[in-house]
C-alpha cells in the first residue's frame, strides 16, 4: 500500500520562532492519522503547510508520486481538503447552504451546471441532512449542522486526502460522537485518507489508526493506536495521558468486567 | 434538621428573556461551605445564566421572573476565556493589584505585596515581582491562573468557574483543577463548577446537577448519580465521554 501522502523535512519560521522543526510523516493511503499536542506545538501549521496555505521554508509535500510545487495546480488543490474548528468562521453567513456547496462544484468543474442541484442535494444526504437545506443560510442552522455542511463542502470536490483541524473541539460532546461516527463513515465509503487534528486524546483514540505527538514543532512519536495508548514510547506521550481526566470507576466491584484491550 | 447552614441557596429561579422565552425554568440547589457542586450539560442549557445571576450580572434583555437567589457570602466567578477576561493594555500584577486594593481595601504597597503573594500561591513565575508583564505575554494557563488570583483577591466565599479548563490542554487543565482542589481545601470557599465534561465535573464535585434546556433534570451525590442514572440524557451525557484506555503500568 502506497503513501498518499509524504511529509519530507518540512521546516516553517516564523520571523525568528521555529514553528515546524524537519518534520517527516507519511500518511499510508485510506488510514487515518491523528495528531495530537498542545497548543501551540505546530499541529495546525502542518496542516496548513499540506493544504498549501502555508509555504514552508524547506522540505517538500508529495501527494501519491507527485511533487507539490510552490503553487499548486487546480488539480493538485482539489485533491487535498481541509475543515476548519469553527464552521461559523468557515462558511459565508451571506451565501445559502446551495451557493457554498455549488460555488466548489463549478470552480472545480466536478459536474455541469445542470447537474449541481443534484449533486447538492447528494452531498447533503450523504452528511445526513435534508434538503430542504439547500435554501437556507449558516446562521439558521446548529454548530454541528454547521460543521456537516463544512464537510459536505469538503467532499464535494472528491478529494483524496482530508485535513480535519479540530473539527469537533467546538461542538457539543453529543454532537460530536455523531460528526465522530460520520466522518469514519464517510472515510471506508469514499476511500479517504484522513488527517485527524486533535488536541482530545479521546478523540483521537476513536477515530485514528496511527497517532502522531507533537511537541514544540517537532515530531516526538508516531505510533500505532493500540501501542501508542498502551505503551507510549516517549515521557511526553506518556505526560499527555495521563493529564487526560476519567471518569471514576463505576462498576461495583465483582462480577463481569470487560477485559483489558 | 440542617447541620450546616448553607452558604447559597437558589429556589425555584427562572430566567426569561424580553419575548419571553424561558431560558432557566425553576432551578434549586444549596450549598454548604467547603463543598462543590458540578453543573454540567450541553451549550444552551442555562448553566452560565445560572451563574450569572447568582453574581447579578444577568445579560442584558434578560430576567429573573421567580425566585430567589440568597448568598450568605461575597462571590467571585472565574470565565471560561481567561484572555478575554483580562484587559490586554494592563500589565497583569497592576490589573491584580487594582483588584486587591478595591476589594480589600489596603494601601497601594500593601496591595502590591498581597497581589504578588496571590500570584506565587497560584505558581506563576516569580520574575513577575521585578518586571511586570502583559497578559498577551503569557500562556493561556498562566491567564487562566491570574484570572483565579483575581477572583480569590476578593476573598470569596463562594467560587463560581465557568468550564475554567475548557480553553486550555490537558497537561495544564490538569493543573488548574489540581490548583483549585488545593486551594478549596486552603481557603475553604464554596464552589459552583460548571463544565460539559463528566469526567471533570466528576473529578472535581461532590454534587452534580444536569441541566438540559433550563431545567435540573437530575440531580444528587456524584457518585451515585454517576453509578445509577436516572434520566436517559445523563446516560446520553455519560456514553459521550471518550473513553482513554488505561496506561500500562501507570499504577
Amino acid at each position: 500500500m502506497g503513501a498518499a501522502l509524504q511529509v519530507k523535512n518540512i521546516s516553517v519560521h516564523y520571523g525568528g520562532f521555529t514553528a515546524l522543526d524537519s518534520i517527516n510523516l507519511d500518511l499510508p493511503k485510506h488510514t487515518t492519522l491523528g495528531l495530537v499536542g498542545e497548543s501551540g506545538s505546530g499541529k495546525s501549521t502542518l496542516a496548513r503547510v499540506i493544504a498549501g496555505l502555508v509555504v514552508p521554508n524547506e522540505g517538500q509535500v508529495l501527494l501519491g508520486p507527485e511533487l507539490l510545487k510552490r503553487k499548486r495546480s487546480r488539480e493538485q488543490h482539489k485533491k487535498i481538503q481541509m475543515i476548519f474548528q469553527n464552521p461559523d468562521a468557515s462558511l459565508n453567513p451571506k451565501h445559502s447552504i446551495r451557493q457554498i456547496l455549488s460555488e466548489a462544484l463549478l470552480f472545480h468543474r466536478i459536474v455541469d451546471r445542470a447537474q449541481v442541484g443534484t449533486r447538492c442535494k447528494e452531498l447533503l444526504a450523504r452528511v445526513h441532512m435534508d434538503e430542504s437545506a439547500l435554501d437556507r443560510y449558516p446562521h439558521q442552522f446548529s454548530g454541528g449542522q454547521r460543521q456537516r455542511i463544512a464537510i459536505a463542502r469538503a467532499l464535494s470536490v472528491e478529494p483524496s486526502v482530508l485535513i480535519a483541524d479540530e473539527p469537533t473541539s467546538a461542538l457539543d460532546v453529543s454532537v460530536q460522537r455523531s460528526v465522530l461516527d460520520l466522518f469514519s463513515k464517510l472515510k471506508s465509503e469514499l476511500d479517504l485518507t484522513l488527517l485527524f487534528i486533535s488536541h482530545d486524546l479521546g478523540v483521537i483514540h476513536e477515530i485514528s489508526d496511527t497517532v502522531a505527538v507533537m511537541k514544540q514543532g517537532r515530531l516526538v512519536e508516531i505510533n500505532d493506536k493500540d501501542q501508542f495508548f498502551s505503551r507510549p514510547e516517549t515521557a511526553y506521550s506518556r505526560e499527555l495521558l495521563s493529564a487526560v481526566p476519567r471518569m471514576p470507576n463505576l462498576k461495583p466491584s465483582g462480577g463481569f468486567h470487560e477485559p483489558r484491550t | 434538621m440542617m447541620a450546616i447552614r448553607p452558604v447559597l441557596e437558589i429556589d425555584a429561579l427562572s430566567l426569561a428573556a424580553k419575548s419571553n422565552k424561558k431560558l432557566v425554568d425553576n432551578v434549586s440547589f444549596s450549598l454548604s461551605k467547603g463543598e462543590t457542586l458540578g453543573l454540567v450539560g450541553e451549550s444552551g442549557s442555562g448553566k452560565s445564566l445560572t451563574l450569572r445571576a447568582i453574581l447579578g450580572i444577568l445579560p442584558r434583555g434578560i430576567e429573573q421572573v421567580g425566585g430567589t437567589v440568597k448568598n450568605e457570602e461575597r462571590s467571585a466567578m472565574v470565565f471560561q476565556d481567561p484572555r478575554g477576561s483580562l484587559d490586554p493594555l494592563c500589565p497583569v500584577v497592576k490589573q491584580l493589584t487594582e483588584v486587591v486594593y478595591y476589594r480589600q481595601r489596603l494601601s497601594r504597597r500593601a496591595s502590591r505585596k498581597a497581589a504578588l503573594e496571590l500570584l506565587h500561591m497560584l505558581g506563576l513565575p516569580a520574575s513577575l515581582q521585578t518586571s511586570d508583564r502583559y497578559p498577551s505575554q503569557l500562556s493561556g494557563g498562566q491567564c487562566q491562573r491570574v484570572v483565579i488570583a483575581m477572583a480569590l483577591a476578593c476573598k470569596p466565599g463562594i467560587l463560581l468557574c465557568d468550564e475554567p479548563t475548557t480553553a486550555l490542554d490537558v497537561t495544564v487543565q490538569k493543573q488548574i483543577m489540581e490548583t483549585i482542589s488545593a486551594l478549596q481545601v486552603e481557603l475553604g470557599f464554596a464552589m459552583v463548577f460548571v463544565t460539559h465534561n463528566l469526567a471533570i465535573a466528576a473529578a472535581m464535585c461532590s454534587k452534580l446537577c444536569v441541566m438540559k434546556e433550563g431545567k435540573i433534570i437530575e440531580q444528587g451525590n456524584t457518585l451515585s448519580l454517576l453509578q445509577n442514572p436516572q434520566n436517559p440524557y445523563t446516560q446520553m451525557l455519560m456514553n459521550s465521554v471518550l473513553p482513554v484506555p488505561e496506561l500500562e503500568g501507570s499504577d
